[in-house]
């Protein structure tokens, strides 16, 4: 009991000074609310920016899982290095390059080169120019994991045959006025006969990849593609690894193969990009992480404003209740406890501050869920920036008490009796 | 010996004119004893010091020479922290403006002193009751400052200067913002006190309220100029007798 009596006698202190803080921001309503308003902006503006924020992350992230964990992405690029000795035209992948892959790396599952073209397409009497027509391969339709609503996908004979057959959306059905069931209607592709042997599903994706509203899709076999453009080139490959856990390995032995039958030095840079999915979403979180501070610096700059305001009332209440401190001096009171008492104070009006902050920051976040964004229907202000900014608000408490605060424990107590 | 003070002095350094220092001296080598269970009355006319040597008394302030123990200890050399300690376990304040806390109910401003006490906060509510039946508010105990009389205010004060049973009590002209009704309430406090064993030092101008000590100290520019228990003041001697004669003078006049 003796042992503890010293602590209980710092709680009892304590939660007196915080009684009488409590009293003295009751007291004193109007002025507190004026005080602590830019506390509350502050913290409010963390909440609602976080919280959106980390909605939108998540959103993006949602999106990009429904893409596939497993998706690899490959192209030629031309880095700075290269430039003179090779053009982009160059550094295209080839088709002895995706057989190569396809050969050799093992845990890769699945393997699509896509080759874009932009052909003029018609129906009838409707022509529709500059269409984007994608020249692919059957696993295609395993990769991209869409279904197939009417007639069938393609098979390796439309591919060894170089097929003039092609699978469209019902985006295309509706732009050409073809009759609802397409199957087996003929089109114009680039002023070919074309058949229709398939309608694939339309699929709902984020403006971020290009949807938003829906394309017109037409697709036909690579070879066909070939056939039809043979200047063009292969655009990207796109594949399916066995193991998402495998991403390192794949990406190492697509670029293991790419550089050997590029016969790329060991000091040269890569030709090519392997992209997995992980690799974009740790790019995307690197970004949403760059937001993060920059807003982050923001809230600390309007923090410190508000902090001002709370050390510029703090002084005013120190110089108001002049005789009090010199009353309390009078009757023992330690420097020491004169001074947690106007820091308790200034610490309890920024969590004041921060309490109405942090309401105010949910009522906007409700409000930003209910704006026609799809990204931002998941905006909640994650757990740690409510905490973050409840620490922040106590600290620039303290910080700014302190000043108001030692000033009030160095009066002197005869002085500040006499003070009026 | 409750205080025993040693060529006390306080100056007061004002900046300097035509190269000499300009000082005042408040208080020129005052020396002073007090026993347990005194009731002094110290008295002077403004500027001669009382005051300071009451913040000194009351470690309220520092003196800037000589020595000043209180109850044994050597309190003149002390930090300002440790003076706190001091005013908290050995010192009961009477103000004359009474300093009560305008918020807060008789109870409250009572509990006060306790609250900065290692040894009393715990039962403080109790202390604090006991305090007030003593000085006869036991009814008063939930009013505010501004519902009670001046007299029950000053007598709110006196139970807080008390509740931590402090070795002496120190008022400042503790009558001087009543009337003489309620002045003669605060004298009979401070007499049924003394009763009881309580070590009393107050600061007066008033010889009515001198009196009722039973030693008074005058002071004049800074100095002890005479100090006799009250029935061998010769000041006061002469003014109980001018009292006397103007109510006889009084009564004579009055008509029949």
């Amino acid at each position: 009991m003796i042992i503890f009596a010293p602590i209980l006698m710092l709680l009892r202190v304590l939660s007196q000074t915080v009684l009488l803080a409590l009293a003295q921001i009751f007291n004193n309503k109007i002025r507190t609310v004026l005080t602590t308003l830019g506390i509350v902006v502050a913290v409010a503006s963390i909440i609602l920016i976080m919280g959106a924020l980390s909605g939108m992350q998540r959103g993006v992230l949602a999106e990009f899982e429904q893409f596939g964990a497993k998706r690899v992405f490959m192209d030629g690029t031309l880095p700075p290095s290269w430039r003179g000795k090779l053009n982009w035209r160059e550094v295209q992948l080839q088709e002895d390059e995706i057989e190569a892959i396809r050969e050799h790396v093992d845990s890769l599952d699945m393997l699509c080169a896509m080759y874009y073209g932009t052909y003029s397409v018609q129906y009838e009497e409707i022509l529709l120019e500059a269409i984007s027509t994608v020249g692919i391969e059957p696993s295609w339709h395993d990769i991209e994991n869409r279904e197939i609503i009417a007639g069938r996908r393609f098979g390796s004979v439309d591919l060894e045959q170089a097929r003039n057959v092609c699978v469209i959306n019902e985006k295309a059905i509706e732009e050409l006025n073809l009759p609802r069931d397409a199957v087996g209607e003929f089109i114009l592709l680039s002023g070919r006969r074309f058949k229709i042997v398939g309608i694939v599903e339309t699929i709902e994706r984020a403006a971020m990849f290009g949807g938003g509203d829906t394309q017109t899709e037409m697709y036909i076999p690579i070879t066909t593609a070939m056939n039809l453009n043979p200047n063009g080139w292969i655009n990207f490959a796109q594949g399916e690894m066995k193991n998402p856990d495998d991403a390192d390995n794949v990406v190492a032995e697509i670029t293991f193969v790419l550089r050997k039958m590029r016969s790329i030095e060991p000091d040269e840079d890569d030709t090519f990009d392997v992209q997995v999915m992980q690799n974009i979403i740790d790019d995307f979180n690197k970004i949403a992480l760059v937001m993060t501070m920059i807003t982050g610096v923001v809230v600390l700059v309007s923090l410190v404003v508000g902090g001002i305001g709370i050390m510029n009332i703090m002084l005013v209440s120190v110089s108001e209740r002049t005789r009090e401190i010199g009353l309390r001096k009078a009757m023992g009171a330690h420097p020491l406890v004169i001074l947690m008492q106007f820091l308790v104070e200034a610490v309890v009006l920024c969590l004041a501050g921060a309490a109405v902050g942090i309401a105010v920051g949910q009522l906007g976040l409700l409000g930003v869920r209910n704006m026609p964004f799809e990204m931002l229907e998941g905006a909640a202000a994650p757990g740690w920036a409510i905490a973050l900014s409840a620490g922040l608000s106590a600290a620039a408490g303290i910080g700014f008490g302190m000043f108001p605060a030692i000033r009030a424990s160095l009066l002197n107590p005869i002085d500040a009796l006499r003070h009026e | 010996m409750t205080i025993s003070i040693r060529n006390l002095e306080k100056v007061y350094k004002l900046g300097t004119e035509k190269g000499k220092a300009l000082e005042v001296r408040a208080l020129d080598g005052v020396s002073l004893d007090i026993e347990e269970n005194e009731y002094v009355a110290i008295m002077g006319t403004s500027g001669s010091g009382k005051s300071t040597l009451m913040n000194i008394l009351g470690c309220l302030d520092k003196p800037t020479g000589g020595e000043y123990s209180l109850s044994g200890i050597p309190v003149h050399k002390m930090s300002s922290a440790a003076l706190a300690k001091v005013r908290n376990e050995q010192i009961g304040f009477v103000f004359q403006s009474f300093e009560l806390l305008a918020k807060q109910t008789a109870l409250k401003n009572v509990t006060l002193p306790m609250i900065y006490s290692r040894a009393n906060w715990l039962g403080a509510k109790k202390r604090a009751k006991v305090a007030l039946q003593r000085v006869g508010l036991g009814d008063r105990m939930h009013h505010r400052p501004n519902q009670l009389s001046g007299g029950q205010r000053q007598r709110v004060a006196v139970a807080r200067a008390l509740v931590n049973d402090p070795s002496i009590l120190l008022a400042d002209e503790p009558t001087g913002n009543l009337d003489s009704t309620t002045t003669d309430e605060i004298i009979a406090l401070f007499q049924g006190l003394h009763d009881s064993g309580q070590t009393i030092v107050i600061v007066t101008h008033e010889e009515e309220v001198a009196g009722h000590a039973k030693r008074i100290v005058r002071l004049r520019d800074g100095k002890v100029v005479s100090d006799y228990p009250t029935e061998d003041d010769p000041v006061h001697q002469e003014f109980l007798r001018a009292k006397a004669a103007t109510a006889v003078r009084l009564a004579e006049a009055a008509p029949a």
